[in-house]
C-alpha cells in the first residue's frame, strides 16, 4: 500500500513537472554559410562557432540545422587537414569531433534553405534535415557570406533576395512555424536583408548597414586566409561569456561591435518584435533553457479527463514571463511597418527605343527627302 | 534627292573631302603618334591591381630555407655538367628522386633548317629530365610548372640548385591542391618545345621526340627560372612570349607582391621602376620601358622559355637573377622565398588565370596600360591610310564622272567607262609580280642554301641571309620590267595617271588590311610598322621628287625598319651600336628570324616576307609608274 502510494506521489509530481513544461519554449537554430571556394573560410568558420556557442549553451543537435557549402577541413589546401579555427595561432578548432552538418556542399541551396524554413519538404527527408518547430519555438536564423543591397549569393550560382526571405518568414508565421525569431546577418550590406520583413515577432541584427561592407578580423599567416569575420568575432566574444544562467538582455547584443571595432556599422531591428528587447534573455533563443518551477502542490491524478482541462487553466495564470500570442486578433501589421511607396524615378528612354525612334525618322526623311525639315521647325 | 545620290552635292562633298584630305592625313598622324607618347602619363596609364580572388589579399610566411642546399646542388649540377658536357641526365634524376619525386625522360631531337652559327648546332638531339611531385589530397588534375633551360652557354646551375632545394622543400608539405612540376630542359627552348608538344600531344614544329611517360594534369601556371650566380642584386621579369603574346597581367601582378613583400629589386626589362610619376622623369622613364617592351614585343621572339609556353594559353613568367656592381646582394634563400609565395598563391586557384588583363602594354612593372586605351594610336595611323584610299578612290571617280558630263544628262548611277576595265585587269600583273617576289623571299633562302655553299665560299647560315638579301634588293629592280607592257594598255588620254591611282588605291587597302590585322594581334609589331611605313605609303607618287621619295620608301622599308629598331633597342638599353656593329647585329637578326619560324613557329618571317614585303613593292611600283 505504502509503495503505491509513493509510487503514485512520484507519477503525480512527475505528471506536474511534465504538465508545467507544455508552456516552455523550445529554440531552433538555422545556421548558414552560402560561400563555396578555399578563400571564403571565413565563412565557414563564422558558422561553425556560432554553431559551437549554442551547442555549448545546451542546444542538441536535433534542433540545430547546419547548412555548410563547402568543405574547408578537408579542402586539399588546408594545411591542417580536420580543422577550421577561428583564432589566429590556431588557439580555437572549431570543427571539432561532433560536428553534424545537415547540408553540405551542394545541396546549400536557395531552394533547400526555403523548404527547411517553409516545411515544404519531401516526406523523404531525414528528422536531421527538418525543422520541427511548432508555435511555441524561438527560432534563430544565422545566416553568412557574401552579400549586397537586398540580396544573399548562394554558391557562387544564385541569390536569395530579401523580398523572399520575408515571404518564406511570413509563411511561417501563417503556418505557425515560430514563436519569436532572431535573423542574424553577416555580409556586406547585412541590413538590406531586413528590411522587408512584415510578420510579427521577429527581431534582426546585421553586421553592417546598406552601402557598407563588412570586414574581416584577422588573417593567418599559416594557414593563407582570413579566419573569421569582424562581427561574428566580435558576437562570438559576446557568447563566451553567456552560461545557461546569464540574465543578459537582448540590448547588450545589440551593443556588440560598435563601430570602432567593426569599421561597419552594425544594424537592428526591432520593431515586429513584441516584447521589449530589454526583457528578451539571450538564453531565450541562443540557449535551451526550459523554464521549470518546482511545486510543492501535489495534484491527484483520477481518470477523469476535467481535471486534466482544470490544471491547464491554472498553468497558464502562473506564466507572468510570457504572454502567448492569439491568433484571432492578429497584429496590425500595416500600421507598424510604414512604408512608403518609393517614388520611381524617370529614367530617359532606354537605347532601344532611342534607336527604333531614330530609325524611323531616318527612313521618314530618306524617302520624303531633307527639305520636309524646314516644315518642322 | 538626298545628299548621297545627288551628283551636284555629290561632287561638292568630293571636293570638301579632297581639300582637306592632306591635312586631315597629317594631324591623323601625329595623333596617333601623340596618342603613343601619352600612354605613358597618367590618365592613360594605372596602377596595377590583383584581380583573381582567390589570389587575394592575405599572405603567407614562407619557410624555405634551403640556402646552403641549393647552392650545394648548383655545384655538383655545375660539376657534372662539365664533366659529361652535356646536362647530367642520370645525376638529375637520381637527385629528383632522392628529394623524392616522380621522375621521367624525355628524348628529343630536331634537325635545324640551316646549321645555327651562334649556337654551333645543325642536328640537335637532347634529353629533358622532369620530376612530379602529386598533390597529396586532390586528384591530379591541375599542375604548375616550375622549369630551368638549360643550354650550352646560360648554364643556369644556380637556377637548377634552387630548383632542386624548392623541390625537396615543397615535397614536406601537404597543402598543395595541384601538382608540381620540376622541368630541366637541354638546348633551352628547343627542349622546352619538346616537351610541351609531347605534353599536349600536338605537333606544331617538326620536333621528333619520345612521348611523355608521365603527366600531371592541365597546366595552370609556369614560372621558369633562370640565375646563374650564388648571389643576384636585382630580379628581371620577361613577359613577352612567342608571336607577341603576353601572360595574364595577375602572374606580373603576384611577382610584384613578392617583390615587394620581399624587399626584392625587381626589374623590368632591364630598368628600375620610377617612384615619382607625377613629374616628368617618371614618365620619361617610362617612355623608355614601354619603348623596350613594344621592340621586343614586335619581334615576336620567345624571350625565354615562358614564351613557348603561351601558345598553349598557359601563363607564364621568366625570371632573371642579375648580378651586377651593386652593393645590396640577395642570396638564394630570398628567390626561393619569392618562389614559394608565389606557388602557395598559385595554389589557391580554382580556375585559370582569366580575370585580368591578356593585352596589354608596361611602362614600368606597377604601372600598365589596357587595350583600349592604346589601340586607338594605331587607329589613328591606319585612318591616313583610310583617307588616302578615299582621296583616290573619288578622283577615280571624278575623273570617270568627268568623261560622263558633256555627254548627256546625269543619270542616277555612273556607267563604268571602258578603260576602267582594262585598267582592273592590269593591276593584276603588278600583285602577281609582287606576291611571287614575297614567296621568293619565304622559300627561297632555305631551299637554296646548299647550291649556294657550293657556288660561293659561305656557310649555310650566310648563305641564307645573303640569299634573303640579294632577293630584297632585286625587288627593287622590278619597276623597270613590270610595266612596260602595260604601257600599251593605257587608253584614254584624259585619265593617264588611272593606272597608278587604282594600284595604289589596292595597295594602300592591302596594306591597311594587314596592319590591321597585325595590330589586333601584336600591336607592337602594328604600331611600329605603322609609323614607318603609313607615312611613305600615302607620299608614293610617280609625280614630284622622285628620288626622296624614292629614298624614303627604301628607308621605311621592313628590312630597314628592322635594322632601325634593332639601333633604337640598344640604344635604349643604354650600350648603342657602332654601324659595323649593327650591321653584323642585323644579319644574325635575320637569320635568327629564319631559325625561329621554322622551329618554334614564329610569325615575323612570313608576315614580312609573305605580306609586308609584297604590299611595299606595290608602292615601289607606283613610284616608278611611267
Amino acid at each position: 500500500m505504502a509503495v503505491t502510494d509513493s509510487l503514485s506521489r512520484a507519477a503525480t509530481v512527475l505528471a506536474t513537472v511534465l504538465l508545467l513544461s507544455f508552456g516552455s519554449v523550445a529554440a531552433s537554430h538555422i545556421e548558414v554559410c552560402t560561400s563555396r571556394f578555399w578563400f571564403n573560410y571565413r565563412h565557414v568558420a563564422n558558422t561553425l562557432s556560432v554553431y559551437r556557442s549554442v551547442k555549448r549553451l545546451g542546444i542538441p543537435d536535433s534542433h540545430i540545422v547546419l547548412m555548410l557549402a563547402d568543405d574547408m577541413a578537408c579542402n586539399p589546401r588546408n594545411p591542417k587537414p580536420a580543422t577550421v579555427f577561428s583564432h589566429k595561432n590556431m588557439e580555437l578548432n572549431v570543427y571539432g569531433d561532433d560536428v553534424e552538418v545537415d547540408y553540405r556542399s551542394y545541396e546549400v541551396t536557395v531552394e533547400n534553405f526555403l523548404r527547411v524554413l517553409t516545411g515544404r519538404i519531401p516526406p523523404s527527408t531525414p528528422r536531421s534535415k527538418r525543422l520541427l518547430s511548432d508555435d511555441r519555438s524561438n527560432i534563430l536564423i544565422y545566416m553568412t557570406g557574401h552579400g549586397g543591397n537586398g540580396f544573399l549569393k548562394f554558391q557562387d550560382s544564385e541569390e536569395i533576395t530579401n523580398i523572399e526571405l520575408a515571404d518564406a518568414f511570413e509563411q511561417m508565421w501563417q503556418k505557425r512555424r515560430y514563436n519569436e525569431l532572431l535573423f542574424i546577418i553577416d555580409t556586406c550590406q547585412g541590413a538590406s536583408m531586413y528590411e522587408r520583413f512584415y510578420s510579427p515577432n521577429i527581431m534582426a541584427l546585421a553586421s553592417s548597414q546598406v552601402g557598407e561592407d563588412s570586414l574581416s578580423h584577422q588573417p593567418d599567416p599559416a594557414i593563407g586566409v582570413h579566419l573569421m569575420d569582424r562581427y561574428t568575432f566580435y558576437v562570438l566574444e559576446f557568447l563566451e561569456e553567456i552560461n545557461p544562467a546569464s540574465q543578459t538582455n537582448m540590448n547588450d547584443l545589440f551593443q556588440v561591435c560598435p563601430k570602432s571595432l567593426c569599421v561597419s556599422t552594425p544594424g537592428h531591428r526591432t520593431d515586429l518584435f513584441q516584447r521589449d528587447p530589454k526583457n528578451v534573455l539571450i538564453t531565450d533563443f541562443f540557449g535551451s533553457v526550459r523554464k521549470v518551477e518546482i511545486t510543492t502542490e501535489t495534484i491527484k491524478l483520477q481518470q477523469d479527463s476535467e481535471i486534466m482541462e482544470s490544471s491547464y487553466k491554472e498553468d497558464q495564470m502562473d506564466e507572468k514571463l510570457m504572454e502567448p500570442l492569439k491568433y484571432a486578433e492578429q497584429l496590425p501589421v500595416a500600421q507598424i511597418i510604414h512604408q512608403k511607396p518609393k517614388l520611381k524615378d524617370w529614367h530617359p528612354p532606354g537605347g532601344f527605343i532611342l534607336g527604333l525612334w531614330a530609325l524611323i525618322i531616318m527612313v521618314f526623311f530618306k524617302t520624303y527627302g531633307i527639305k520636309h525639315m524646314k516644315f518642322i521647325f | 534627292m538626298g545628299l548621297l545620290s545627288d551628283p551636284v552635292r555629290r561632287r561638292a562633298l568630293a571636293r570638301l573631302v579632297l581639300r582637306l584630305n592632306a591635312p586631315l592625313c597629317v594631324l591623323s598622324y601625329v595623333a596617333g603618334i601623340a596618342w603613343f607618347l601619352a600612354l605613358v602619363f597618367p590618365p592613360l596609364t594605372q596602377r596595377t591591381y590583383m584581380s583573381e580572388n582567390a589570389m587575394g589579399s592575405t599572405m603567407v610566411e614562407e619557410q624555405f630555407a634551403g640556402g646552403d642546399r641549393a647552392r650545394a646542388f648548383a655545384r655538383d649540377f655545375a660539376a657534372h655538367r662539365k664533366k659529361s658536357g652535356a646536362l647530367p641526365v642520370a645525376w638529375l634524376e637520381r637527385t629528383m628522386r632522392s628529394v623524392g619525386l616522380e621522375v621521367y625522360t624525355q628524348s628529343f631531337s630536331r634537325k635545324l633548317p640551316f646549321p645555327d652559327e651562334t649556337h654551333e648546332r645543325y642536328m640537335v638531339s637532347g634529353t629533358n629530365v622532369y620530376g612530379i611531385l602529386r598533390a597529396p589530397r586532390a586528384a591530379s588534375t591541375e599542375s604548375l610548372v616550375l622549369t630551368v633551360p638549360c643550354g650550352s652557354d646560360s648554364t643556369n646551375s644556380q637556377a637548377v640548385g634552387l630548383l632542386l632545394a624548392l623541390a625537396a622543400h615543397f615535397r614536406g608539405q601537404i597543402y598543395w591542391a595541384k601538382d608540381i612540376v620540376f622541368l630541366v630542359t637541354e638546348h633551352d627552348l628547343l627542349g622546352t618545345e619538346a616537351w610541351l608538344e609531347a605534353y599536349h600531344d600536338v605537333n606544331v614544329t617538326g620536333m621528333q621526340s619520345s612521348p611523355l611517360q608521365g603527366r600531371a594534369g592541365a597546366i595552370q601556371a609556369a614560372v621558369a627560372l633562370e640565375l646563374s650566380s650564388d648571389v643576384v642584386t636585382s630580379l628581371d621579369v620577361a613577359v613577352e612570349g612567342l608571336n607577341g603574346q603576353l601572360p595574364n597581367l595577375d602572374l606580373l601582378n603576384l611577382f610584384q607582391t613578392f617583390c615587394q613583400k620581399g624587399g626584392l629589386l625587381c626589374t623590368l626589362q632591364g630598368k628600375l621602376q620610377p617612384e615619382d610619376w607625377t613629374s616628368l622623369d617618371g614618365p620619361l622613364q617610362g617612355l623608355q620601358t614601354l619603348l623596350l617592351m613594344v621592340l621586343r614585343q614586335a619581334s615576336g621572339r620567345p624571350h625565354g622559355s615562358h614564351g613557348l609556353f603561351l601558345r598553349y594559353r598557359v601563363e607564364a613568367l621568366t625570371l632573371r637573377g642579375i648580378n651586377s656592381f651593386r652593393q645590396y646582394k640577395y642570396d638564394l634563400v630570398a628567390v626561393g622565398k619569392a618562389l614559394e609565395g608565389m606557388f602557395r598563391k598559385l595554389n589557391h586557384l580554382l580556375e585559370r588565370l582569366h580575370q585580368s588583363f591578356f593585352l596589354y602594354l608596361l611602362p614600368g612593372l606597377s604601372r600598365f596600360v589596357s587595350i583600349g586605351l592604346y589601340m586607338p594610336a594605331v587607329g589613328f595611323l591606319l585612318l591616313v591610310l583610310g583617307l588616302k584610299a578615299l582621296e583616290l578612290w573619288m578622283q577615280l571617280h571624278e575623273a570617270g564622272m568627268g568623261l560622263e558630263e558633256p555627254g548627256g544628262a546625269p543619270g542616277p548611277s555612273v556607267p563604268l567607262p571602258p578603260s576602267q576595265g582594262v585598267g582592273l585587269a592590269s593591276l593584276v600583273a603588278p600583285l602577281l609580280i609582287s606576291q611571287a617576289m614575297g614567296l621568293a623571299l619565304y622559300v627561297l633562302p632555305v631551299l637554296g642554301q646548299h647550291v649556294a655553299t657550293q657556288h660561293f665560299p659561305v656557310a649555310e647560315a650566310e648563305a641564307v641571309v645573303l640569299t634573303l638579301l640579294a632577293i630584297y634588293a632585286a625587288g627593287l629592280a622590278l619597276p623597270h620590267n613590270t610595266h612596260r607592257p602595260l604601257s600599251y594598255r593605257v587608253v584614254s588620254t584624259q585619265a593617264p595617271d588611272r593606272g597608278w591611282m587604282a594600284l595604289k588605291l589596292v595597295a594602300l587597302i592591302y596594306l591597311a588590311l594587314q596592319l590591321g590585322c597585325i595590330a589586333l594581334t601584336n600591336f607592337s609589331l602594328g604600331f611600329l610598322l605603322a609609323t614607318t611605313m603609313v607615312p611613305t605609303a600615302a607620299l608614293a607618287k610617280p609625280h614630284g621628287p622622285r628620288t626622296l621619295y624614292a629614298a624614303l620608301l627604301v628607308l621605311t622599308s621592313p628590312a630597314a625598319t628592322l635594322l632601325g629598331s634593332l639601333f633604337l633597342w640598344r640604344e635604349l638599353q643604354e650600350a648603342p651600336l657602332s654601324l659595323a656593329e649593327g650591321w653584323q647585329l642585323f644579319l644574325a637578326a635575320l637569320a635568327q628570324g629564319v631559325l625561329e619560324h621554322h622551329t618554334y613557329g614564329a610569325l615575323l618571317f612570313p608576315l614580312l616576307s609573305l605580306g609586308l614585303y609584297p604590299c611595299w613593292l606595290l608602292f615601289w611600283n607606283v613610284l616608278f609608274w611611267k
